[in-house]
């Protein structure tokens, strides 16, 4: 009989199941119902982007870095748009950062509104799955009119934006974040009391301080486990000092903790919101670097200096100096950085993704060790990962 | 007397093929496999979720196990690594199946063309219709779906079965 009980089975979760929030893959160990280890195996989306932005120039790549962390489009462009606005030694206009930090918290509401949706429909409340994904539709309607696109924007230049925001953006996104609390209220009172919300949540995959640390650990995640670190704050890019926010932390680095962060840190992105639309300064959304951002159209037609830099913008790109550059935005899902190295032609010679799903995940077994099963579903769901971001 | 009872008769009795009524009722509950990849499975949460709500369609039932689906939506990039289990997935499915081919990636690798992605997922299946867009909106990907009953009604008009 001791030695039926100590026999452990071994089950696969993935890469095709309804709660692994994509392509992901866990082989787990198990003694009864009870973990015994989580080995996650990734690279089922595998996408080679790293390796193909070596072949396109500069500008090109920007369509590249959305399609990674497909939820969070505007963050990859800001990071990688930072990245080589550092290496060139660009100054960037301070309008195009405030639309820079707009757009950019607004698709961090949306990007938390998929994982509240998805985790939540994760346990059957799809009620609040649909509400989310009703409430992000919004975000895609604007992140529309502003970029002519619903996903994959490629609003983001470097040295600025592709234009400047449309009129008929500024309702709708007054009219966004004055609802915003009151529908945040009403998700709340769907799940923080909710009895099974609170029974799968409170306790389930702790992650502790040092854990957190140590598996180098970014984002929600890590504020949950009651480290106060925020990008935004710690190391502030495109004028995030200039704007008065709380970074919510968490005590117990629970799923529970992870789910109060996020709600909070929605909150602040609409305060954040607020300020940067009062506060849009006027002038240029772009540089007047001729070398770097395209004339405008006017000038075409009076100087043939103007035709030149055109022509050299578009048939060869931008030429930024040798040279090896980091730079990290705050994502919604932790630190996101680009590592690019130069060798003073149009194309880049490495680049690196510095991706916080890919760490988050590594955490994902300590987490779970000695919980059980059916938790998993809740600690992947807590983590948000988007495979896009793991795998690249 | 008579031509009462022939009146009834055409009020009260279709006549058909068994062929037509088969696709007739595969083409209004064609059921999707839960089965996501990248960006275009955000897209597919999205035409299911409220604003768009696939019911309307009768595709709202997607199931996890592809036991229990028609459709397999390949939404998003497929990548070497993925495409045997893609592959294996499909055939789990019973007949008859379909296959849609969603967003660029799907349809023929879209903007990557390396080593890592198969070009094309119909490398590996048979597609049935194809959806450009990176990713494609919800009604197109509803137009799609809307394309396909016509192909599964148009199958069973001419009395072909599909393989």
């Amino acid at each position: 009989m001791s030695e039926l009980t100590r026999e452990t089975l071994t089950i696969n979760m993935g890469p095709q199941h309804p709660s692994t929030h994509g392509v992901l893959r866990l082989v787990l160990e198990l003694s009864g119902e009870t973990i015994v280890s989580c080995k996650p195996v990734i690279g089922y989306l595998h996408t080679g982007i790293e390796k193909e932005m070596e072949t396109r120039t500069y500008h090109q790549n920007i369509a590249l870095t959305d399609r990674i962390e497909y939820l969070a489009s505007y963050f990859e462009e800001m990071a990688y748009c930072l990245a080589v606005e550092k290496l060139l030694g660009l100054e960037v206009p301070r309008r195009a950062q405030y639309i820079r930090v707009i757009l950019c918290e607004l698709n961090r509401i949306a990007s938390h509104l998929v994982w509240l949706g998805t985790s939540a429909l994760d346990l059957n409340a799809s009620s609040v799955m649909m509400y989310a994904f009703a409430h992000r539709e919004e975000y895609q309607e604007m992140s529309e009119i502003v970029s002519g696109q619903r996903m994959m924007p490629g609003y983001f230049r470097i040295g600025g934006v592709q234009w400047d925001l449309p009129e008929e953006f500024f309702p709708r996104v007054r009219k966004f974040i004055d609802e915003l609390p009151r529908r945040l209220d009403e998700y709340e009172a769907l799940l923080t009391d909710n009895p099974i919300w609170r029974d799968r949540h409170i306790g389930i995959s702790s992650l502790s301080r040092e854990q957190a640390l140590a598996y180098g650990v970014t984002g929600p995640v890590l504020r949950a486990s009651g480290v106060n670190w925020d990008l935004r704050k710690a190391i502030p890019y495109s004028s995030y000092e200039d704007f008065t926010f709380e970074v919510p932390v968490g005590a117990n680095g629970d799923a529970f903790d992870r789910y109060t962060v996020r709600m909070a840190e929605m909150r602040e992105s609409g305060r954040i919101l607020r300020q940067a639309l009062d506060g849009l300064p006027e002038g240029p959304y772009i540089t007047s670097d001729r070398k770097v951002a395209l004339p405008p159209r006017p000038e075409l037609v009076r100087s043939m200096e103007a035709v030149i830099h055109q022509f050299k913008l578009v048939s060869e790109g931008i030429h930024p100096p040798k040279g090896e550059v980091y730079a990290a935005v705050e994502s919604p899902r932790g630190e996101k950085g680009y590592f690019i190295v130069s060798d003073g032609s149009n194309k880049p010679v490495r680049v690196r993704v510095r991706a916080p799903s890919f760490s988050n995940l590594a955490a994902l077994p300590v987490m779970v060790q000695g919980e059980m099963l059916a938790d998993v579903v809740v600690a992947i769901a807590s983590i948000d990962i988007v495979l896009g971001d793991v795998d690249r | 007397m008579a031509g009462v009872e022939e009146t009834d008769l055409q009020r009260n009795v279709l006549t058909t093929t068994v062929d037509r009524m088969l696709a007739w009722a595969r083409r209004s509950s064609v059921w999707p496999a839960q089965f996501g990849l990248a960006c275009c499975a955000i897209e597919m949460i999205s035409t299911a979720a409220a604003r768009f709500d696939i019911a309307r369609f009768g595709s709202e039932v997607m199931r996890a196990s592809p036991r229990q689906a028609d459709l397999m939506i390949v939404a998003g990039r497929v990548s070497q690594k993925m495409a045997p289990v893609l592959r294996h997935i499909h055939d789990q499915m019973l007949e008859p199946k379909w296959v849609i081919a969603m967003g660029d990636c799907a349809s023929c690798g879209g903007v990557y063309n390396n080593y890592a992605l198969v070009q094309g997922v119909d490398k590996i299946v048979p597609v049935d219709v194809y959806i450009a867009g990176c990713p494609p909106r919800p009604e197109a990907l509803l137009y799609g779906i809307i394309k396909l009953q016509e192909k599964i009604d148009e199958q069973g008009r001419q009395g072909t079965r599909t393989a």
